[in-house]
């Protein structure tokens, strides 16, 4: 494999691990705006647990799931304000958690503050491959499960799932912890890839890609997050690749342009996103040869 | 009796939506609860089922009283209800919607989807699509389903002909009379007084968040002064 498509796979696999971090809570209707705020949580307190100056000096494959604990814990604690909000404020409650935990690391000396911190052990494409695709089946996994379809019943309808016994509080509560554990899994992946981290990177830029990446690419199925991220990571590389091609320097130069242009088409023509279930549901009629199910109202309904 | 509810209060801020309300099933009975719009019949039964805090009163099933339950608690007790505008979850598939009726069944439940399957062939039919493509009726056919999955002692219903064809309501009574057979008690909130008082073995009336008028099915349509709750006579 080429360093380029290297390269590529490794911040396509990093943005997945992203996505599904915020899917879980968007699939039960939260609007997370922080994962800035747990990937720079979870790469600063890997690097510290593995930094053998300064810090514990533990090998990697035990600091990281240390600082998804930590991160977790983290959420467990800060979710009992913050899902006393809910839509546009909820974005803007995550959001200033993300600024609060950039603000904290910045100005801590024994992490590096505006200096940044190196990252000593590194995470080369065969340990972060697999751990996106691990963390891409967990998510099938876990939203078929009974919690899986408690998240997405309380997206439908909150007051309805508590008719049918669902604590609606606790299941939101698991939702936004898990969810900011595997962006924190993401955060620590990213500090040992490249090996230094500093918190201008983790910018509120990002956070607004990957909740893009999980509502352009849908929050119905456990298909939107990946379609999304693959989408959306690999369409600025592509615009790039087509001006090298054709000489066009103005197609560089204003691909974002079109980046945008292209997010708001999506919004307008597929506000449910790209992979709805319908969709899915009919592509996997066909594979199994059955007739399509018979819809009276074909276009999919937006939740 | 089954479910009884003695001297309910429910306030919104200065809006007091039921006043000092009584109110009881016996096993086995359809009830039926009437009033014009603003009566405190929804908000009744959001208090019975724990999903609104009343301000005064108690709620008793089975002998038990049930007034500081949470509502998840109520239901795995055998109170359902199923709520106005039928309420279903509109991305998840059919089959998904009624996998939720029996979210707090631990034992097995795959006979009864079959049985709802046999019923309903509709449903069947499209099981595997989201319930958003469903007709009115089908809909409103998939949230009772769903809520006998709960296998309650007493299901609310909470005006369930609203925005049915008169076929369609038809159907829909019958089968509240089907299930009644079988042995569900059931409390009906219904605008549709005619339908509800030729299914309910008892009615109330109420007006402004308090009785005006109760008694058996037959009295009730004999009465004149039923028309008036309806006008706001007294008010």
């Amino acid at each position: 494999m080429s360093g380029y498509l290297e390269s590529q796979l490794i911040i396509l696999c990093l943005n997945v691990i992203f996505a599904y971090g915020i899917f879980l809570p968007a699939a039960s209707g939260q609007l997370n705006l922080g994962a800035a705020g747990f990937i720079t949580l979870g790469a600063y307190s890997s690097a510290w647990l593995n930094a053998s100056m300064g810090g514990l000096g533990l090998p990697m494959f035990f600091s990281i799931p240390l600082a998804m604990l930590f991160c977790a814990f983290v959420a467990f604690v800060i979710s009992f304000p913050i899902l006393r909000t809910r839509g546009v404020y909820m974005v803007l409650a995550t959001f200033a958690f993300a600024e609060v935990v950039s603000g904290f690391v910045i100005n801590l000396d024994f992490l590096g503050g505006a200096a940044g911190m190196p990252v000593d052990d590194h995470a080369n494409i065969n340990v972060v491959l697999p751990v996106a695709l691990g963390v891409v089946l967990f998510s099938f996994y876990f939203m078929a499960t009974r919690l899986g379809l408690t998240f997405r019943s309380i997206h439908d309808d909150e007051s309805v799932a508590t008719l049918f016994g669902v604590n609606v509080r606790s299941a939101k509560v698991a939702a936004f912890t898990i969810g900011a554990a595997l962006t924190s899994l993401g955060g620590a992946l990213y500090g040992h890839h490249y090996n230094y981290i500093e918190t201008q990177t983790f910018n509120v830029l990002l956070s607004i890609y990957i909740l893009l990446y999980v509502l352009l690419g849908g929050t119905q199925t456990a298909w939107g997050p990946l379609v999304g991220a693959a989408f959306f990571t690999a369409i600025p590389e592509l615009l790039r690749q087509v001006s090298k091609e054709t000489g066009e320097q103005w197609i560089a130069d204003t691909r974002f342009i079109f980046f945008g242009a292209i997010i708001v088409l999506m919004m307008v023509v597929r506000p449910e996103g790209l992979v709805t279930r319908t969709m899915v549901e009919r592509l996997s009629r066909r594979d199994k040869g059955d007739p399509p199910a018979k819809t009276p109202a074909a276009g999919e309904v937006s939740s | 009796m089954l479910l009884e509810v003695k001297g309910l209060d429910v306030r919104y801020g200065r809006n007091h939506a039921v006043k000092s309300l009584d109110l009881s099933l016996a096993e086995g009975e359809i009830v039926t609860v009437l009033g014009a719009n603003g009566a405190g019949k929804s908000s009744l039964l959001k208090a019975v089922q724990g999903v609104v805090r009343p301000a005064a009163g108690s709620v008793h099933l089975g002998g038990r009283t049930i007034t500081g339950w949470s509502a998840p608690r109520r239901v795995r007790d055998g109170l359902v209800l199923v709520p106005e505008g039928r309420q279903i979850f509109v991305s998840m598939s059919v089959h998904e919607n009624l996998l939720m009726g029996a979210y707090t069944r631990r034992d097995g439940y795959d006979p009864e989807i079959a049985r709802i399957y046999e019923r309903f062939p509709n449903l069947a039919e499209r099981r595997h699509m989201p319930a958003s493509v469903l007709s009115g009726g089908e809909q409103q056919m998939l949230a009772i389903s769903r809520a006998l999955l709960a296998r309650p002692k007493v299901m609310m219903l909470d005006e369930p002909s609203l925005g049915l064809s008169p076929l369609l309501v038809q159907n829909l009574f019958d089968m509240i009379e089907d299930l009644n057979r079988e042995g569900l008690t059931i409390l009906l909130v219904e605008q549709n007084t005619h339908m509800a008082l030729q299914t309910a073995h008892r009615g109330y009336v109420l007006e402004l968040g308090a009785t005006v008028l109760k008694g058996t099915a037959a009295e009730l349509l004999a009465d004149d002064r039923l028309e008036g709750a309806y006008l706001g006579g007294s008010s």
